[in-house]
């Protein structure tokens, strides 16, 4: 071991991948981790989904277990903040008033939930954001013996929606307010939305959209006023309206900021010896030419291993296919690549008893990005297609008579 | 308890015994390389793909249609593999062999 040290501000996905891929690379010096959570370092996407259904999920999906850090001479400071960053000395300040010293520093902050300014949010007990296994334990606290409670989920994207299954599956009386015309208005086109729509309402939890949400007044329960004048009585209150980005102490460093921090095709910040990873980042895409921010696993498990090999010297750039997914009931939904920007779409149907179909989104004849429904099929092809930039043949795309195969979409 | 030994793209031979929970958790828990689970294992990252002996199907069963769509296009996929997030340990898999997938 040498003297060298690597620190990395946040231990979720992109901070502790990001920590065992240095060592695989060959790191030879310290690395130490700090976060925050108190919890040894868990897998975040099911605390919507199967965390909340279930009593002994949290346990069984660490994203490490204790004795792997040991292993990989991790070290892992659970519970402590990292106030400050001072990029001049390399130094910086921890929440239980010790300095910590670093040759290269990572930055894994990723996000916290956004708390929208609604009169009477900041008195009213039993709300919850979702980020966290705290949260989790809160809400799960809050339905308590009996989870025959209203509760009603303030915004309907992705996590508000999967909080909306997970709580209807425990006997919850679940109502999704959303703002927009539609659910998913920001990340999907009307047809997913419609989708999504009618499958939570067959399933009994009701969602409402054009519900701007201004004030919460707080009794026996809450009762949630929207600006069109209808109120909404509940239990608990779920607050699903987006995230934002800890930025803070990079800013303070002087690191160049712009809707995250933002860094290179290696993952380096605007200082030397800073490097940033995960959702905190905003970096250029090079298969679709233009910086995003985004909030995936893969983001963060792909660029934590890009920085890694960035500071073991090795010649790397990040230049992934962003993919997502998010599951809902019986109902798996995969994303690859970025919708942004498509001028026109294929929908493909399969005749299959349960629902089953795909989006691809073109700009052109340039498949930019595939939405899948209950099919890996059409996501692992649409990876490759957006992979080799292979152009495809859009009617038999369309056409289900047409097996799902590589040889029948090239042209 | 079940014994489950993995052979990794490195040639190490690692020995485990697990009761409960996949293939995939056990892995990861005991840090098997080539196995990350990066998903959380919903079947849909493919980070835990392994090859079962031929002779230890019986044991495991064969891949669902949605591990078999998901390696669809993965060169290293053959007849014999699997999403080990998708394989439940217990006494009925005992003494399988798994090959981490490249
Ligand atoms: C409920 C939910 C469901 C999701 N579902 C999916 C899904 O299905 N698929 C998918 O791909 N993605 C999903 N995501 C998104 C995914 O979890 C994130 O993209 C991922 O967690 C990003 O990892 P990260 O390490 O960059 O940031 P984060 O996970 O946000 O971690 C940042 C860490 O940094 C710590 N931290 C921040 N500042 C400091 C500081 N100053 N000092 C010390 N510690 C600090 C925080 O405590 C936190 O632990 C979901 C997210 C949530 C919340
Ligand atoms: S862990 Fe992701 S597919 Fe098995």
């Amino acid at each position: 071991m040498t003297d060298t040290v690597c620190v990395i501000i946040g231990a979720s996905h992109a901070g502790v991948n990001c920590a065992f891929a240095l060592r695989k690379e060959g790191w030879q010096g310290q690395i130490i981790l700090y976060d925050a959570d108190p919890e040894l370092p868990y897998h975040r996407p099911p605390l919507s989904k199967t965390y909340l259904t279930n009593t002994e999920g949290a346990q069984k999906n660490l994203l490490k277990s204790e004795e792997s850090y040991e292993r990989s001479e991790i070290q892992l400071n659970l519970g402590i903040e990292v106030t400050s960053i001072d990029s001049g000395e390399r130094k910086i300040a921890l929440s239980d008033g010790k300095v910590q010293a670093y040759d290269k520093l990572i930055l894994a902050t990723g996000a916290r939930p956004l708390i929208p300014p609604i009169t009477g949010l900041d008195n009213a007990k039993n709300i919850f954001p979702l980020r966290t296994m705290a949260d989790v334990e809160g809400i799960r606290k809050a339905l308590g013996e009996s989870p025959k409670k209203n509760v009603v989920i303030i915004g309907g994207g992705y996590i508000g929606l999967e909080i909306a299954a997970s709580l209807n599956k425990l006997g919850a009386t679940v109502t999704v307010l959303e703002r927009e015309e539609r659910i998913l208005a920001r990340v999907t086109v009307s047809e997913m939305s419609e989708f999504f729509h009618s499958l939570h309402q067959k399933k009994g939890v009701d969602i409402l959209t054009k519900k701007n949400v201004t004030a919460v007044e707080t009794n026996t329960g809450h009762t949630i006023i929207c600006d069109d004048g209808s109120a909404y009585f509940a239990d608990i209150i779920i607050i699903g309206v987006g995230i934002r980005v800890n930025t803070e102490i990079a800013e303070k460093a002087g690191l160049v900021t712009e809707n995250g921090i933002k860094v290179d095709a290696m993952a380096k910040t605007s200082n030397e010896d800073i490097y940033a990873i995960g959702d905190c980042t905003f970096h250029h895409n090079p298969h679709y030419d233009r910086f995003v921010r985004l909030e995936s696993v893969q983001n963060a498990v792909d660029q934590a291993k890009v920085a890694a090999a960035a500071i073991c010297g090795k010649e790397v750039i990040y230049d992934s296919i962003p993919w997502f997914w998010s599951d809902q009931y019986d109902v798996k939904l995969q994303i690859v690549g970025l919708s942004e920007g498509h001028d026109n779409s294929i929908i493909r149907k399969e005749e299959k008893e349960q629902p089953c179909f795909s989006i691809w989104y073109f700009s052109g004849d340039r498949l930019l990005s595939v939405d899948a429904i209950n099919s890996a099929k059409a996501f692992v092809l649409g990876t490759k297609f957006i992979k080799t930039g292979q152009l495809i043949n859009k009617s038999n795309l369309a056409d289900t008579s047409v097996e799902l195969k590589p040889a029948h979409l090239m042209i | 308890m079940a014994k489950i030994t993995f052979i990794t793209s490195d040639h190490q031979t690692i020995e485990l015994e697990g009761d409960s929970g996949s293939v995939m958790e056990l892995a990861v828990e005991h840090n098997v390389n080539g196995i990350d689970g990066d998903c959380g294992g919903v079947c849909s990252c493919a980070t835990c793909h392994v090859h079962v002996r031929p002779e230890d199907m019986e044991k495991t069963g064969a891949a669902s249609e949605i591990e078999t769509d998901m390696l669809e296009l993965d060169d290293n996929a053959d007849a014999y593999s699997r999403l080990s997030c998708q394989i439940v340990i217990s006494d009925a898999i005992d003494g399988v062999i798994l090959t981490v997938a490249k």
